[in-house]
This record gives C-alpha cells, structure tokens and sequence, in this order.
C-alpha cells in the first residue's frame, strides 16, 4: 500500500499516524508540505532515519523546487508527478491528509 | 440483462474529532450513502477520529446539531465492522466504558493495518 501525506508532520502528528499504520516496505510519498519534513537537521529527521530502514520515502520534486527544499535528509527519493503516478498505479492508496 | 452488484471491501478511516470540522461528519454520512449500495463496509476510528464516540456529547451550547446518535443507527444500515485503535484510545485517557454503547471492536494498531490491507478502497476522513 502507498502512503500519501499532504500536510507538514511539523505542525500536526500526520507522520507518526503513517507510520504506526504502515507495513514493511510500503512506500511513503511526500507532497505538498508534507515536503518541510525533508529538510535536512528538522527535528523530524531521527524518524525519517528510522523509517527508511524499513519503507521508502518519496519526495515531490515539484513540491521540494516551490518551497526551495534542496538539502534533503540523506535517502529520501525525488520523484517528479509522473513518478507519482507510477506509484498510484502500482498500489492500493492510503492518503494520510 | 441481470444487473450485478459489485461488492468491493470499503473502509471508512475517521481520523478526525467531531464538531471542529466537517469531516467526522461527512464521514459518517458517506457511510451511510453508501450502506445503500451493498457494499462490505467498515469504519476505523483512528486517532482524534475516536472522539466521535465519546459519550454524553452534548452540542447544544455550540449552536450545532450532533450526530452521535447516528451512530446508533449504523446496525440497521448493516454498517456492523466498526474497529477502534487500542493506542489511540490510550493515547487520550479514553476507556471502553468512555464510549458509547454500540457495537465496536477495540484493536491494536497492528491488527487494524492487516485489515486496512485487505480492503479494495480505502476513504479517508
């Protein structure tokens, strides 16, 4: 199942609901400001470590170029809309807005 | 020409508390627009979403009409899977007995997301 947040898990729980509702290997995309939690050093960032052991984190390049987000919490995949989706396609969707 | 029902396994994710916004509301009743389509239904109360079944909601004061007792009517609409996150409930100091009195089933976080697995569609609100 894909997981799709919109909303940036800085200012509400969104990440940490996915995440408890999540199977290994699912993947997450961020879009929209769901993107913040890519900077890197955010506070977020010890999650987003830990989450990636197990699941991949996608980021929309189009999202990320709006809000000038160029320094990425290492492992974090880029997609642009058409990696998006090809994600959609490929899964069922959970969209965590 | 017979016509077919296609059944597909739908899950309603609350995830919002009541009143605040119109979601839980909304929510409620798209489950019950589509209780009328045969589908298999359920619904999942997961974080601020269990508030929704809090007891002694009362909306007077605020100017609005609730929809708590809506939810006694889901038995009759044949809406009868109705799953609540244990965690969640913990989470806000709520208990089985802080709920009202309908047909639930509290589970793990874990066993909610098996079952969100098996869905073919899943409507968040």
């Amino acid at each position: 199942m894909l997981h799709t947040i919109n909303k940036s898990p800085l200012t509400n729980n969104v990440l940490y609901s996915c995440i408890n509702y999540t199977k290994e290997n699912d993947p997450i995309l961020l879009y929209e400001d769901a993107v913040f939690v890519c900077q890197k050093g955010n506070k977020l960032e010890p999650i987003i470590n830990n989450t990636l052991k197990k699941n991949p984190i996608y980021a929309l390049k189009e999202d990320l170029d709006a809000r000038g987000i160029t320094n990425l919490v290492d492992g974090i995949k880029i997609i642009n809309y058409s990696g998006f989706v090809d994600l959609v396609e490929q899964h069922k969707v959970m969209s965590w807005l | 020409m017979e016509d077919e029902i296609i059944q597909k396994k739908m899950m309603f994710i609350m995830r919002r508390a009541p009143h605040g916004s119109i979601y839980s509301y909304e929510g409620l009743e798209v489950v019950l627009i589509t209780a009328a389509y045969d589908q298999d239904i359920s619904m999942t109360f997961i974080d601020d979403g269990v508030f929704a079944l809090k007891k002694d909601q009362n909306t007077d004061g605020i100017g609005i009409k609730g929809f708590m007792k809506t939810y006694f009517a889901l038995d009759d609409y044949d809406v009868q899977k109705l799953y609540v996150s244990e965690e969640s409930l913990s989470d806000r100091g709520l208990k089985r007995d802080d709920l009202i009195d309908i047909n639930i089933q509290i589970m793990s976080q874990k066993e909610i997301t098996n079952i969100m697995n098996e869905q073919d569609v899943l409507f968040p609100f």
